[in-house]
């Protein structure tokens, strides 16, 4: 069991605000950190990694990590932590990344093999691609075999055909070594297809707290889906008005009914659902 | 050609003498204080970094008469050290060191906590994750990533201990062999209206001088491609 229940004011950018979290993780599963900037996702990583002072306790498998007397230093927390820039030592190979971390060549070999990256093992991180690097970075929080693998938006900086790929390796090392891990994450697909649980934060405080399906579906009642997206406009066509959503990448139209349109204010969040008995889909 | 037969190269040697030292001793200084000043948020960073910038601001003769004061046979110090050890700290070479040490902190320091500045706070943190100690992340993962400012400091240092001289003529007057460098040998040809002298030292002075901030330059322009931007 990891124990969280700590509390810290922050001063960010919409003011002082509490980040208060009260959260207990099951050994060996992988979590996933949501919510928007500001929320205090980062800080709590960096609070579990000891970079980062607050008030309360932290248990690890039965090992104090901080309580009201003392505080575990950084170093013998035996954590890994995946940063978004990589932060790899740019002096070293990567092989030498690896083995900064631990001297086990073994395991450097079994890594590197897993994530194929042996024929790369000599070259510089600067000649690196992004993929590559993060891969590095990667095998690199496994090298201590750590007892809780923090990744901070780790595939945010990349695009999304090498997202996928390395969302497989992420499983695959997650099966292997069987790591506890928090994963900070905005993309709900990679949510649903990492983690077992989703923890969302908002000014400091969880809000929502469950499997992916129950957090990120946003069907409700009969609806059979639901899309969320932003209103754009509303056009008076006629006598009936449509409504143009932007939905991801998008813009659909819907009819609105005159006093949906009167209700309704642009600029706002709002869902598209339906209940049709069986809408179309089509290959594109 | 006759005057390069006769020329005193004694000036040069210990022009040399004096910068290698004082450079020697002061990294050995400045990069503890360079690293805690580069990592630190304390309220005080801002006074320390005034004091290490006091001596390129103040005129030499300033440091120089405050040292002068200081290590005196008149002084504390200077009578503790004269008591106790037997050594003199004024106008010998043990002096001219002591004061260059004070006049040339700042051109190690600065460039040194500037390189540690801009290095990734993360790639540092991944140092500390990875169970290093702060002092093991200095001289494993920090100062191998700042070699170009290293670099800079320690040339940059050099070059301006052998380019000194108001200090060094307060500090150490002119003995021959004992604290008479090259800048206070052109000086003294100058005052005697020796042209031909000052002229010939001038030009090695400038010489050397170009050469070496030449092979700092072509350095650096090799590191940038070789280790690039931020990793």
């Amino acid at each position: 069991m990891i124990k969280i229940a700590i509390s810290k004011k922050l001063h960010g950018a919409s003011g002082a605000m509490d980040l208060k979290i009260d959260l207990e993780l099951e050994e060996g599963s992988f979590v996933a950190l949501s919510g928007e900037s500001g929320s205090g996702k980062t800080t709590l990583l960096r609070i579990l990694a000891g970079l980062e002072e607050a008030e309360g306790n932290i248990e690890v498998s039965g090992e104090i990590w901080q309580d009201s007397k003392s505080r575990l230093p950084t170093q013998k927390r035996g954590i890994g932590f995946v940063f978004q820039d990589y932060a790899l030592f740019a002096n070293m190979s990567v092989e030498q990344n690896l083995l900064f971390v631990k001297n086990d060549k073994q395991l450097c070999k079994k890594l590197l093999k897993m994530s194929g990256l042996s024929e790369l093992k000599e070259r510089m991180p600067n000649t690196l691609s992004g993929g590559q690097k993060q891969r590095v970075s990667l095998c690199r929080a496994m090298m201590s075999r750590p007892k809780l693998l923090l990744m901070d938006e780790p595939l945010s900086a990349l695009d999304p055909s090498m997202r996928n790929r390395l969302q497989v390796e992420i499983l695959a090392l997650h099966k292997e070594f069987g790591t506890t891990t928090i994963m900070v994450s905005h993309d709900p697909s990679e949510i649903y297809r990492l983690s077992q649980r989703v923890v969302k934060l908002h000014l400091g405080r969880v809000v929502e707290d469950g499997t992916p399906k129950d957090v990120l579906l946003k069907t409700s009642g009969s609806q059979k889906f639901s899309f969320e997206g932003e209103l754009l406009e509303i056009v008076k066509v006629d006598v009936i008005y449509i409504a143009i959503v932007s939905i991801g990448q998008q813009l659909v139209e819907v009819v609105i009914s005159s006093s949906e349109a009167k209700s309704l204010e642009i600029g706002s969040r709002v869902s598209v659902s339906t209940k049709a008995f069986a809408p179309t889909l089509s290959p594109l | 050609m006759e005057f390069f037969q006769t020329m005193e190269l004694a000036p040069f040697l210990l022009s040399f003498k004096l910068a290698a030292l004082t450079t020697l001793i002061l990294f050995l200084i400045s990069l503890p204080l360079a690293w805690y000043l580069s990592q630190t948020t304390s309220k005080a960073k801002p006074i320390l970094e005034a004091i290490t910038a006091l001596p390129i601001v103040l005129p030499p003769s300033v440091l120089g008469f405050y040292i002068l004061w200081a290590l005196s046979y008149n002084s504390p110090i200077g009578v503790f050290f004269e008591e106790t050890f037997g050594i003199k700290l004024v106008f010998n070479f043990t002096g001219l060191v002591i004061a260059s040490c004070f006049y040339s902190l700042p051109f190690m320091v600065q460039p040194l906590q500037s390189g540690f500045e801009t290095l990734n706070k993360n790639m540092l943190e991944a140092s500390y994750i990875s169970g290093k100690s702060k002092i093991e992340t200095l001289f494993r993962v920090a100062l191998p990533n700042i070699k170009p400012a290293l670099m800079t400091a320690i040339i940059v240092t050099f070059a301006h201990t052998v380019g000194e001289f108001g200090v060094v003529l307060m500090v150490g007057g002119s003995i021959p062999d004992e604290t008479k460098v090259a800048s206070v040998a052109i000086y003294e040809f100058v005052e005697i209206m020796d042209y031909t002298s000052a002229h010939i030292y001038s030009g090695i002075m400038v010489a050397m001088s170009f050469v070496v901030l030449l092979s700092v330059y072509i350095f650096n322009a090799k590191q940038a491609r070789k280790v690039g931007g931020v990793v």
